[in-house]
Parts: structure tokens; sequence; C-alpha cells
């Protein structure tokens, strides 16, 4: 019994920090509608420096000047991420902040090994709590407690502050809806500076706390931060008590889950969430939203199909590329091979982003189920590469149905957070069921036949596949059904209106999106000769999203150009440089504050800008003039 | 009783939230080519009664029958399969489609071209589309962007996307709300001209009483939920019921009137 208790004191005890991160994401994105990827960054900036400083000050004040100071110090590195780069691109396409925000975190973890080296460290002590309580024979540690004790504090103070305080008044308002608190004279530069960084320092204020019971290493923020999404949206977005209850809950079940169900711990709390999502999509403690005002005026231009020119000239590109092994080596060859599935997965999330207006969170789940789906099929019975090329997509298209099929009935963040979940819930499946996936070490030897064994046969097929799939979905774009997938993502109201279903169509380009998916992750399989649990892993999911919104969501073939200079940046960066990384963030950063319509969206801008510019007097920049008078 | 069932009718609509009666027994009808106005003051049910017509929302109890077909429990897509067209209070449209793209999106829901995923949805319907967009003097506008679309424009484009499916019926809310003047004038004019060429019923809600006493053939008048009042622009104009209850002081035949005077 003692030792249960003692369980559900540690969960306690893990729940605090996790509530102080979740709490700042949940503040941030409840105002600013920015799902905030660096939020695990700032966590993990936050005991970097919280280390540094408490071994550099002594005693007491040292160690919690020290825990509070690393804080406020990330708290400033905030307001000038929020000045520098949120306030450019909050007018942006929905979800490029969270480009921005993830080209941040890459940056960030390259900086801190850089700064703090590769190895994990461990911190001091907190003074006053080393020891550890001794309750029936079972030790508690003394911190834990404190920490427990800290948890509702914290609540406490942020109620008071929301409650209590003008700044909290105007940040609920600005919560419920931000365009009328900015029409009754508020400046909303300085709330949304402000709020960034409360959310900010909440998260390195958690991270800090985390020193005296973890080691600080340069990869929990990835941990974090999916950890906090799963929290913030159990708990309702914006809510502070959601976000304390769902952090009690999920670190019980982290807790209890290994001890009761050791063989699905991990996938235990991505359970919870997606029916949570299911039954309530707005959370435990969270209200039903309004559907936020669209932003007037939006310039997309109207997607028309090629002209005859430009299909000659992709044409043209695909002769060329289809000749990279008249002088192109075994590795180039095999580079190639991985860019053209990229294009594939790419271009199939970006049927879903861009045409259905649904961001997936979780698309590399059906990658990965078309990569296991192969490996089954080509380990376990045995049969010829064409045909487990033909039948292992299934296993993505099947995921996709079923997944899918929930999925659809959210929208916007709800939806990503869902796929999000569903996805996790695969990878749990992947990672824990060893009998039957090998767990962690995947399966091995999947070959391809001698027929496309050879690097260059191998890169014809990857590339006449990506080549076909991507042509099938541009038609599908401008085919009757590819109209009707635009116009549910431009309104659903109208398109109810008109006779249109627009959850079964949403569920159709759910599942033609995840079969593609699949048949890229089928060709991987074959490229790898493995595969492995993170080839349906989160980081591959984020990897789908950045190329997507690298090529530029607005456009219809955006998908083809962010996977090519993606995937090429991204290996030619880690041949060349240790810190990749840093690098590609950078570039993505850029990107995101330079271009954000995306590479494609601004050749389209560029182009635009050529024709328009023959006649005298109409160039873009004479416009304001021109509406001035 | 006649043998050839009205378009619409409607008996006995009930629904309350709560403990608020937002609409009690409501019946009506309407014939084709007929033009019925719903008006009443801020808060009489005529929202929450037309949403009970085109499926948004449903009944306590009572019916609506298209023809003589039961339309109460329906959903707004498969109310719009039967011939009803609508437009809404505030304009619902593709904005990021081109104006004549949205005719489309309608013309292939209409022909059941939903799931074709290999025709070229530019070329489907497209003479149609054009007919329509002629239909509202629209034609000049077929290939800009829906977004960047003036207010009334929108309005006339939602006319046409909801001419679509041949409707027998339609369902207008509000159709002139947030208009200039002179467009809330060609807009019902143009409604009513088509109307009575296509022979369709037209129901629609109005807050100018202008519009209303202009366009409509029969005026159905509703308070705190309850019909008060049926008949002709010179009828309601004449009640005094309606006069004291919703048209305040007589302030109608200086040409003006007060939102929500009343209620």
């Amino acid at each position: 019994m003692a030792f249960y208790v003692v369980q559900f004191l540690t969960g306690l005890a893990s729940a605090a920090s996790l509530f102080l991160v979740a709490s700042g994401l949940s503040i941030i994105f409840g105002v600013t509608r920015i799902v905030n990827f660096a939020h695990g960054a700032f966590y993990m900036i936050g005991a970097y420096i919280a280390f540094t400083l408490t071994e550099r000050f002594s005693g007491a004040f040292g160690f919690w000047g020290g825990v509070v100071a690393a804080a406020l110090a990330v708290a400033l590195i905030g307001v000038l991420v929020e000045m520098v780069l949120l306030r450019r691109i909050y007018h942006a396409p929905e979800l490029f902040q969270l480009l921005g925000t993830f080209g941040l975190t890459l940056m960030v973890e390259d900086l801190v090994v850089l700064i703090w080296g590769p190895d994990d460290l461990v911190g001091r002590r907190a003074p006053g709590f080393k020891g550890a309580v001794d309750f029936f024979g079972q030790n508690i540690p003394s911190y834990d407690l404190f920490l427990i004790v800290l948890g509702p504090v914290v609540l406490g103070i942020l109620w008071l502050l929301f409650q209590r305080t003008r700044w909290g008044v105007l940040v609920r308002a600005a919560t419920q809806d931000r365009d009328m608190v900015a029409a009754l004279g508020v400046n909303q530069k300085w709330l949304f500076t402000s709020v960034f960084a409360v959310g900010v320092f909440l998260a390195a204020l958690g991270g800090a706390l985390q020193i005296p019971r973890d080691a600080v290493h340069h990869a929990m923020d990835l941990r974090i931060i999916v950890e906090v999404f799963v929290v913030v949206v159990i708990g309702g977005l914006g809510s502070i008590v959601g976000a304390f209850v769902a952090a009690v809950l999920v670190s019980e079940l982290n807790a209890f889950g290994i001890l009761i169900f050791p063989k699905i711990s991990i996938i235990l709390v991505f359970l919870v969430m997606a029916v949570v999502l299911i039954v309530r999509p707005w959370g435990l403690f969270g209200k039903p939203e309004a559907a936020a005002r669209k932003t007037p005026g939006l310039t997309v231009n109207p997607w028309r199909p090629l002209t005859s020119n430009e299909r000659l000239a992709s044409l043209a590109a695909l002769v060329v590329a289809a000749l990279l092994p008249l002088f192109a080596g075994n590795y180039a060859l095999t580079v190639g091979s991985e860019i053209a599935i990229f294009v594939i997965f790419a271009v199939s999330l970006h049927f879903l982003m861009s045409v259905g207006g649904l961001a997936s969170f979780g698309h590399a789940a059906y990658f990965g189920l078309g990569a296991y789906g192969v490996a089954f099929l080509a380990k376990l019975a045995g049969l010829p590469m064409i045909v487990c090329l033909l039948l292992g997509p299934l296993l993505g298209c099947m995921g996709a149905a079923v997944f899918g099929f929930f999925a659809v009935q959210l929208s916007g963040v709800y939806f990503a957070m869902l796929t999000l979940a569903f996805a996790q819930i695969v990878w749990s499946i992947a990672f824990q069921w060893v009998s039957v996936t090998g767990g962690d070490n995947g399966i091995l030897g999947v070959w391809p036949a001698s027929w496309a064994a050879s690097p260059s046969h191998f890169y014809w097929l990857a590339l006449g596949v990506a080549a076909l799939v991507t042509i099938a979905l541009r038609i599908a774009v401008f085919s009757p059904f590819g109209y009707a997938l635009r116009a549910t993502r431009d309104s659903v109201l109208r398109s109810e209106a008109v006779g249109i279903d627009a959850k079964r169509i949403q569920w159709t380009a759910f599942v033609i999106a995840g079969t593609t998916a699949g048949i890229g992750g089928a060709l991987f399989a074959y490229l790898k000769g493995s595969v492995f649990p993170d080839n349906l892993g989160i980081s591959l999911s984020v990897d789908a999203l950045v190329m997507v919104l690298l090529g530029g969501v607005e456009t219809v073939s955006g998908g083809v150009i962010g996977a090519i200079v993606y995937k090429a940046l991204n290996i030619w960066l880690v041949s060349q440089t240790d810190l990749s990384k840093l690098v590609l963030g950078g570039f993505i950063v850029l990107i995101v504050v330079v271009f954000p319509k995306g590479i494609v969206g601004m050749l389209e801008v560029l182009a635009q800008r050529r024709r328009k510019s023959s006649p005298p007097g109409s160039s873009l920049l004479a416009k304001p003039i021109e509406s001035a008078e | 009783m006649s043998l050839v069932p009205p378009l619409l009718a409607v008996e006995g609509l009930t629904k309350s939230y709560g403990g608020i009666h937002a609409v009690r027994g409501v019946s009506f009808s309407l014939r084709s080519g007929e033009i019925l106005a719903l008006i009443g003051p801020n808060g009489a049910g005529k929202s929450t009664c037309f949403d009970m017509l085109n499926g948004q929302n449903k009944p306590d109890s009572g019916q609506v029958r298209l023809l003589g077909e039961e339309t109460t429990g329906k959903k707004p897509r498969e109310i719009w399969r039967m011939g009803v067209g609508r437009t809404f209070q505030i304009t619902a449209t593709f904005a990021t489609m081109t104006v004549r793209e949205n005719v489309q999106v309608a013309l292939i829901s209409h022909g059941r071209q939903l799931f074709n995923f290999w025709g070229s949805a530019p070329d489907v319907d497209r003479n149609e589309a054009g007919r329509l967009l002629e239909l509202v003097g629209m034609s000049g506008y077929a290939d800009r962007p829906c977004g960047e679309l003036a207010y009334g424009d929108l309005k006339r484009l939602e006319l046409a996307v909801a001419l679509a499916n041949d409707p027998k019926l339609l369902l207008m809310d509000e159709p002139t709300a947030g208009m200039a003047p002179r467009e809330r004038v060609e807009l019902m004019r143009l409604t009513a001209q088509i109307a009575k060429e296509k022979s369709i019923g037209v129901l629609f809600t109005e807050h100018d009483m202008d519009v209303v006493f202009e366009h409509a053939d029969r005026i159905i008048v509703l308070n705190r939920g309850t019909l008060i009042a049926e008949g002709s622009p010179a009828e309601v104009r004449g009640n005094p019921q309606v006069q004291a209850i919703y048209l305040g002081e007589g302030l109608l035949y200086e040409g003006g009137h007060r939102e929500g005077a009343s209620a």
C-alpha cells in the first residue's frame, strides 16, 4: 500500500513541472493562437541556464536565486523572439508560426550542445530538500514534497493574476475574442509580448525546477513538448485549471501505467487524450470555441491547372531527374531515392493540408504503417517485392480509414492534436509490441528484389512512383472531388447548404492522403532495408509539416519543392557540419520571416509581379498610393 | 382540402430553450411562385423558425412538409437535395475559389459528381455556371477570387449558388442585411423576377420594411414566438396589433422604422 502511495506522490511531483510548462503553452495559445513548438526548447534552456547559475552561485539563495534568475533570463529571450520573429508572422497563414518555432527549436538543440556540451549534466540538490522522508519504509525525496506543494501554489498565483489584475482581465478577454480587445483600444502588441513572456517564464521555471530531479540533456525538449501538448489538450486549451488537472492525470497515468499495464504504458496517455478529444474535443475544462473570424481579404491566387508550357517544363525537370544515374554515383542515387520518397510523403500531407485544410500532426503514422505493412508481408509472409509494394500501403490506408473517421469530426488545432495522439498510439504499439514489431530493434532485412536492387534501378522506381503520385494528386485537386474538398475547407456551412457531406469528403481525403503516405513508407522500407518505430515517430510527422509549409501551404504543389529543398538541405548539412540543426533551423526561420508564403508561394508572387509590371503604373509598389486617392 | 399539397406547409412548429419558448405553434404555408416575408422584432423567433426549416435546428414538435414530404429532422444537405436553396444572413461562400468555381461546386454537387476524382472540374457545367452568373448579373466577375468581392456582390453570388439545384423553394435569411439601400432594392427585384419566371417559392426574413412591403406577396408576423398576423402587405400594414406590438408608433408611414422597438 505504502508503495502505491509513494508512487502516487511521485506522480504528483512530476505533475508540478508539467503543469508549469503546460499552463505557459496554454496561455500563449489562448491569446495569440500560436502553437508554440519552441515551448519545449524554452523549458530546456531554462534547465541549462539554471544548471549554470546554481553551480556558479552558492548557498541557499544561490540555488533558488539561480532558478528564478534562469526563468527570468529565458523570459527575456522569449520577449526577444516574440518581437523579432513572431510579430512578423502573426498574419502569416495558419500554422506558419509552428514552422517558425520549430526552426527555433532546431537551432536551440544545437546551441545547447555547443554551449554546454553533449553530455548529461547532473544538477545540484536543492538546499533544504536534500534528504528523503520515510513513509512506512518507503523513501520520498523531500524535494518531491516541495514540488507537490508548489504546483497548487503556482495555480493559485496564476488564478489571482487572471482574476484580480487588469492584465489578467485583458488576457482572458483576448482569449475569447482578440479582435474585440484590439477594437477596444488595447495595445495588442504589448499584450501579446507580455503573454508570451509569462508563458515562456513558466516553461523555463518548469525546466529549472527539474534539475534536482533529472539530468539536463539536449533532447529533453522533444520529450516534454509532446507531453505538454497532451496535457493542454486534455485540460482544454486556454484553461489553467484544466492544465493543472490534466498534468496530474497524465503524470499519474505515467506513474501507475508502468506498474499496472507495463505492456501498454506509453500508449495509455495517448489513448486517454484520444478519448477526451473524441468525446469532448474542447478538453475537460475548456469551452467549445466559436469559430475564429476569418481574416478578411484573403489574398490567395485562385488555383489553376498548369498551362501547357508549365507542363512541358515539369516534364523536362522530370526527364533531367531521370538522367541522374548517368552521371551520379551510388551515394547520390540513394539520396535521390530518399528525396523522391519524401516527395511522396510531403505531397500526401500537402493534399490533406492545403486542399482539405486539415493539418495533420501525425501524418508519419500512415507512412510508417506502409513501411511496417511491407516489412510484415516481406518477412512474415515472404511475398515478392512487387506484391508487398502494392499491398503494404493498404495498412496505411486502413489506419487512415479508422483514425481519419474520428479525426475529421474535429477541425483546426483539435484535429491536429487528435492526429498526433493517433500517431503516438501507433508509435507506442510499434515500440512496445516487441514480439510482432521487434520493438526498438525494428524489423531488419527488408531488401528489394534483384530487379530493383541496384541504386539506379531503385532510384528510377522511386522517381517514377513519386511522379505518378504527384500527377495523380494534382489531377485530384482539379477534379470535382478536389473542388468539393476545397469547398469544405473554405466553408463547411455553405458546403452543407449545397448538399455536400463535408465529413465524408474530408474522410475520403484523409484516406487518400494516408494511403499515399503509405506508398512512400513502403518504398522507404525497401530503401533502408529495415523498419523502425522512428518511421512513424513524431519527428517524421514534423518533417512532413515543415516540408509542406516550406514549399507553401497555399500553393497547389508546394509539397514537391518543400520536400526536395528540405530533404536535400538536411542530408547535405548533416554531411557537411556538426551543426546541421542550427543551420537548418536558421534557414527555416529566415524563410518564415522573409518568405511567409513558402518557396513556391514566393515564386508565384514574383511571377505575378513580373506579369503585372508590364503595363506601366500597375506595379505593386504603386498600389497604396492609388488606393489612397 | 386541395389535392395538390402546398409547396411548403408548416404546422405547429415549436421550440424552446430551457424555459424560454422561442417558437410556439407556428403554422403557415407557401405556394410556388409566392414571395412570403417573415417579419418580427429582434428576438421574435424568426431565426429559430428559419433554422428549423432549413435543418440547422430540430423542432421540439410540429412538422415541416415540402410538397407533402416531411423535412423535419432532416440535415441541411438532405433538405437541399429536396430542392431548397438558401442564402445566409452573413454570406457563406468559398473564399479562396473564384466566383465561377463557387457556382460550379453547387452544380457538381447537384449533378452528384462529388466523388469524381479524375474529371476536369474547371470544365464541369461551365456553361451552366456562366448562365447562372449572368442571371444574377455577375458574369463580369466569373474569374475573380470570391474573397475579393464587395458584400453586395457576395449576396448576388449566394443567390446564384442557391439557384444551382433548380430549387422549388428559396430560403433567404435577411437577404439584404449589410447592403446599401440601392443594392437592396436591386437584389430583391432580381429575386422576385427570378421567382416569378421559374415559379419558385421564396421565404425571406427581413428588417428593412421598404424591402418587405415592396416585394412580398404576403407577410407573416412573429412576436415572442407566436404568429400574430398574416396577410397581404396592405393588411399587415393596417393591422393595429402589428402596429402596436411590432412597428411602434406608426413611423412606418413616414418611411422609417426602428429596429427592435418592442419585445
